[in-house]
């Protein structure tokens, strides 16, 4: 009744081409915007902001990246983490070798590096597909941390192999506290999704598709298979580099390298395969529910030996997490195979018709 | 449906009243791991910390009266999870959080900077950054007891001492295989330091994590045929070592682990691979000490104890929480001596009780853990304290002592802590306390 486009006219190709065609969309869209940016700062707590909201922004931000490559290009990745590492062990770098140039171009130019080692990890792409393409970039995680390992430069010579982030100094004002970090991992994830899901709907973004669907036709009509293949790597890269500079900036501040292993490439393909393939609101729901769920079990299982009164050993419920967690993921999986975003879309669908469907 | 609301609305109010604390308590946070691949290394120390906890509660009603309580947080030894269960724990109880064990390296690094703008100090008993020793450059980090590098320096001094003098370690040739992180990589630079001074070969093979594929690893010790094997693993690559070092002939009496490759639970898997194999310890396993046998009259006699078998009580892990527990405990003493006696105290307030924290042997006596561990004196240079190790032997059934307690080379590592501390500083813009004004 209230979510309908009736009445609505749309009189300039502009707003026709608006990515959100129905003003109650638009509407909710700046509602959220403002709570994230005005409210959540102001009431949310340190635990929120820094050990929940910061990094399910950095995730879903690599998540993102991923779904570039994969869920719109096509072409499946396992080297989600290594790219991530290239973003955080050269933003490093660049603060540490160049500090007059700042943090944003410093980030910016980690995430340049990121992209050109996702070039060079995509050129298999260009003759393999599918698993054997996954195997391919396999060896961008396993090279990529053994050169991190390996070369004493890249963590100045620390004698342990970590690099620990300098402080976040931006035109002289510093972010310290969780809630200014968070704001700005918002501020850079806000923008570059807002980047990605025009990107994915302009020429680009069509191109990538087509290869997605089927790449015999979509060369025969002239997409360039090699730009088109390396550009999907070189995005994706750029953004799993941007939120690797975030992860080590702004959430854990010291990092070492095996905190980029095969595993963390891993989360991030199961982020996206239950947020939604190929779709940008996806990511998010997939980082949200891969990065919070754990946490909230964790939560949820403390409350409810409290609420029971009894004394659940720690052992077991540490290891029933585990097994909830593995089990809805493969409920999600059966109920709806691509995802959250597609659940999100059937809600929407059902709240135009509602309440008469007919 | 309303009636599930209800029952569930009853339960919320029920579990947020369970959790009002009562004011005069002293919280202090459990974030272990209870799964994965090193659940042994957590299970055991967190569930020996909080026995000796309980058992301080039940036979003394806590320190001074105040009591202690904590509260478990599964960090999986992943850093963001360590960081979340920081986060969580911070707040709790009346003061928040007293004191961090962060039981692993990675998530110790990952809180360093945490901890200082949050006042919560953090002890990495026997891990963590070796150079945050220089407790003028890293006030609110402890790694007490012995880090990697003191560790390493009593090591090479063991073997010496099994070669017949120093002096005879020169032309010998060391392999060290470590774990491919930064916990594992941590002792490199002390090595290749006393291998210039002593004149020893030394040869590093890294082993990925987790370590259960090592086969190219030691056919390359066969081809070395060095004369001893520094082993620095953690969890499953230790019994992995010790299989693989049968398989290739190599005799295990060789084999040195660090405390961290040193525990029942990285022996037994390998069985009778393990025969001789030996291992430093800055805590020795055991319930004939007077402290164990109080934690089992007071605790497991009540049906109390944290350890769900039985027969991991006493074993190397649980002794180490032991150890943790009167660490943290004396030190909550300290405080009290200076801030208020049956006071909670605040974070800042311990960092002043560990850093004046004096555990001697008078005071262990009392404590009823003489043997159990080492003497202990930190101090605003030294965050350390203490610095010596004693070497164990498994004999295929249980540890055996082969050696006295080893102090560590303080001439070879001093200079390399404060040189890395200084290296710090300077990239993190911080400007060392003078410990003279210290007070």
């Amino acid at each position: 009744m209230l979510y309908r486009e009736a009445g609505q006219f749309k009189s300039s190709y502009a707003e026709d081409q608006g990515i959100f065609p129905l003003r109650q969309d638009r509407i909710a869209f700046w509602v959220l915007m403002a709570v994230a940016f005005v409210v959540v700062p102001l009431i949310g707590d340190q635990y929120w902001l820094s050990a929940i909201l910061t990094p399910f922004l950095i995730f879903a931000l690599a998540a993102l990246g991923l779904n570039i490559l994969t869920g719109y290009a096509g072409q499946l990745s396992l080297g989600t983490a290594a790219f991530m590492a290239v973003g955080a062990f050269m933003a490093y770098n660049f603060v540490l070798r160049m500090p007059w140039l700042g943090i944003i171009p410093s980030f910016i130019l980690a995430g340049l590096c990121a992209a050109a080692v996702g070039i060079v990890f995509g050129l298999p792409s260009l003759r393999i597909k599918g698993f054997y393409l996954a195997v391919a970039t396999l060896a961008a995680q396993f090279f990529v941390l053994w050169a991190l390992q390996r070369f004493g430069w890249f963590t100045n010579y620390s004698s342990s192999g970590v690099i620990t982030a300098q402080e976040i100094v931006i035109l002289g004002y510093a972010f310290k506290t969780p809630a200014q970090k968070y704001l700005l991992t918002l501020a850079i994830v806000a923008l570059m999704a807002l980047a990605a899901k025009n990107l994915m709907r302009s020429e680009t973004g069509r191109a990538f598709m087509a290869v997605r669907d089927m790449d015999v036709a979509a060369s025969v009509i002239g997409i360039p298979m090699m730009k088109t293949k390396l550009l999907a790597f070189a995005i994706s890269s750029f953004y799993c580099g941007v939120a690797g500079a975030l992860h080590a900036y702004a959430y854990l501040g010291t990092v070492e390298p095996e905190a980029y292993s095969l595993d963390l490439s891993f989360r991030i393909l199961f982020m996206i395969i239950i947020g939604g393939v190929g779709s940008i609101m996806g990511s998010f729901l997939g980082a949200g529910f891969i990065t919070l769920f754990p946490i909230f079990l964790n939560l949820a299982s403390g409350w409810v030996s409290h609420a029971l009164g009894v004394e659940i050993s720690h052992a077991t419920v540490s290891n029933l997490e585990l097994i909830i967690f593995g089990g809805l993921i493969i409920f999600f999986l059966i109920v709806e195979p691509h995802g959250f975003a597609r659940l999100w879309q059937i809600a929407k669908e059902k709240l135009r018709l509602w309440p008469f469907p007919h | 449906m309303k009636r599930i609301i209800a029952a569930g609305t009853v339960a919320l109010a029920t579990a947020f009243a369970g959790t009002a604390a009562a004011q005069n308590e002293q919280f202090i946070p459990a974030n272990f791991y209870w799964v994965g691949p090193y659940a042994p290394g957590g299970s055991g120390f967190g569930g020996g910390m909080i026995d000796y906890f309980a058992m301080l509660n039940e036979r003394d009603g806590g320190i001074n009266g105040v009591k202690l309580t904590w509260e478990k947080c599964e960090t999986e030894y992943r850093n963001d999870r360590g960081v979340e269960c920081y986060e969580r724990s911070k707040k709790k109880g009346p003061t928040g959080a007293t004191v961090i064990h962060p039981l692993s390296t990675g998530i110790t690094y990952s809180l360093i900077d945490k901890s200082i703008a949050d006042k919560i100090p953090l002890i990495s008993m026997g891990y963590g950054r070796a150079d945050s020793s220089d407790g003028r450059v890293f006030p609110y980090v402890f790694p007490l007891i012995t880090n990697y590098w003191s560790q390493n320096t009593a090591k090479i001094k063991f073997i010496g001492m099994k070669e017949g003098g120093m002096d005879k370690l020169k032309g010998k040739k060391i392999v060290n295989i470590y774990h491919d992180s930064a916990y594992g990589k941590e002792t490199i630079p002390v090595l290749d330091v006393q291998a210039k001074k002593y004149g020893f070969q030394i040869t590093h093979i890294a082993v990925p994590h987790p370590g259960n594929e090592q086969q190219s690893q030691w056919l390359q010790v066969r081809q070395i045929r060095p004369d001893w094997v520094i082993l620095r693993g953690w969890g499953v690559m230790n019994p992995t070592a010790l299989k693989a070092a049968a398989k290739v002939g190599f005799p295990r009496t060789k084999i040195v682990g660090v405390w961290w490759s040193g525990a029942e639970e990285d022996v037994i898997p390998a069985g009778d691979a393990a025969k001789g194999y030996i291992a430093a310890g800055f805590n020795l396993p055991g319930t004939n000490f007077p402290v164990m046998q109080d934690i089992l009259k007071h605790v497991y006699k009540k049906g109390k104890g944290d350890m769900e078998d039985s027969s991991r009580i006493g074993s190397i892990y649980h002794t180490r929480g032991v150890v943790a527990g009167i660490v943290t405990a004396e030190a909550i003493r300290t405080a009290q001596n200076r801030f208020g006696k049956g006071k909670p105290i605040t974070g800042e307030q311990m960092r002043w009780g560990i850093e004046n924290l004096n555990i001697d042997d008078k005071r262990l006596k009392q404590l009823g853990a003489v043997g159990l561990m080492n003497a202990l004196k930190v101090s605003c240079m030294d965050h350390e304290g203490g610095g010596a190790v004693k070497f164990i032997q498994w004999d295929g059934r249980k540890w055996n002592v082969i050696s006295d307690w080893i102090a560590s080379d303080q001439s070879i590592v001093r200079p390399m802590i404060e040189a890395s501390a200084a290296q710090y500083a300077k990239e993190k813009g911080i400007t060392p306390r003078d410990c003279s004004r210290e007070k």
